[in-house]
């Protein structure tokens, strides 16, 4: 059985689409054959960040729309084994998903792959929606900061009640938290609210904190998921939120301030 | 205590307001979205019909449902401005 992970934030530019190319690629890295889903539509990213935005032909709504067949739509990324990108289309159709359509492609999906991962647009509209709707698990992207949390607990709130799984009566969606672009030193110095005062806020699993960091633009420029630089200190974050999504218990890392150098000592406070 | 030491302690504050500052959001939120979907949309359309005939602030109707043990309980508050006479 494929498992469905939704991503998604409610606030916008917190970092889904870096999220969902990072975890979709780390999953494929260890094995499993994973797809992941733009559902963005309109506003195309995911493609950018993967580094395939030439080779896309067909799209998700061609797929709907049996315009073309899933063969003809999915990209298979050239870097990594086992790692396919169903890129969203470019259509302004705002009502170009619907249920049954976005069903029965991720059901086609379900017969092949183990993962399937759906980049969830910002907002809590119909695409938003179309995203979570079928999923198992959701990974909710978070920003230390007053908005991203208050839209994250509107969301928990959404997934709780509007999913397949919360109106058929299955089993809740398993929800966790993964904070993004957090800053030790903002957090030390009281600017930031810290990993603890977002996981007590919003009362949901950890699934792992990922650094602010330069690699991160680095990664998109290049069109390189950034868990693929093994240099970087938030691709290594992806990676062990990544084993941790599998099970594996990994302590946490970046959460504290890098040591400062001999300078650093010299000058700091 | 330093120069310093002054702003350091200011800053301390801007985390910790914001983390009070969501614990209410966040609570009013949940008492929200834990009714039904109806209660804003009715919310909206009482206000408007209260707005016709007394001018009141946009956040004057507050509806809310309650348990009461077996029953649930609609609570509608409308706060009507100082010095109205009923
Ligand atoms: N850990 C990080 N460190 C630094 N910058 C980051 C980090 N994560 C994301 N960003 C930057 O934040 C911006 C938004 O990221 P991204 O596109 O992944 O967000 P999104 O939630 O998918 O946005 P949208 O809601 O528009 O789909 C990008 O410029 C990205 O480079
Ligand atoms: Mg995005």
């Amino acid at each position: 059985m494929a498992k469905i992970i939704v991503i998604t934030s409610g606030k916008g530019g917190v970092g889904k689409t870096t999220t969902s190319a990072a975890i979709s690629t780390g999953l494929a890295k260890r094995g499993y054959k994973t797809v992941v889903i733009d559902f963005d539509v309109g506003l195309r990213n995911l493609d950018l960040i993967m580094g395939c935005e030439r080779r896309v032909v067909y799209d998700f709504v061609n797929v709907i729309k049996e315009e073309a067949n899933l063969n003809q739509a999915l990209i298979k990324d050239k870097r990594v084994d086992n790692l396919y990108i169903l890129p969203a289309s470019q259509t302004r159709d705002k009502d170009a998903l619907d249920l049954e359509g976005v069903k029965k492609v991720i059901d086609d999906l379900a017969k092949d792959f183990a993962y399937i991962i759906c980049d969830s647009p910002a907002g809590i509209e119909k695409g938003a929606m179309m995203a979570m709707y079928f999923a198992d698990e959701a990974i909710v992207v978070t920003n230390p900061e007053v908005s991203s949390v208050r839209d994250s607990d509107r969301v928990l709130g959404i997934l709780a009640s509007k999913t397949q799984r919360a109106e058929e009566n299955q089993e809740p969606v398993k929800e966790s938290l993964l904070l993004t672009r957090y800053s030790p030193e903002r957090v030390e110095k009281g600017e930031m609210l810290s990993v603890d005062d977002v996981k007590e806020i919003l009362a949901i699993p950890l699934l792992g904190v990922i650094p602010e960091s330069q690699s991160v633009l680095n990664a998109s420029n290049s069109g390189q998921p950034v868990i693929l630089d093994e240099e970087s200190d938030a691709g290594n974050a992806y990676e062990d939120a990544v084993a941790r999504l599998l099970g594996e218990e990994v302590p946490h890392r970046f959460l504290d301030i890098e040591k400062k150098g001999f300078f650093g000592r010299l000058f700091g406070g | 205590m330093s120069f310093m030491d002054f702003f350091r302690a200011n800053r301390k504050k801007s985390a910790s307001v914001a983390k009070g500052r969501l614990q209410v959001i966040i609570a009013q939120q949940r008492a929200e979205v834990g009714g039904p979907d109806y209660l804003r949309v009715m919310q909206e359309e009482i206000l408007a019909v209260v707005k016709k005939y007394v001018e009141v602030d946009d956040d004057a109707v507050k509806v809310q449902m309650e348990k009461a043990g077996e029953c649930e309980v609609l609570e509608l508050n409308i706060t009507l401005p100082d010095g109205h006479v009923a």
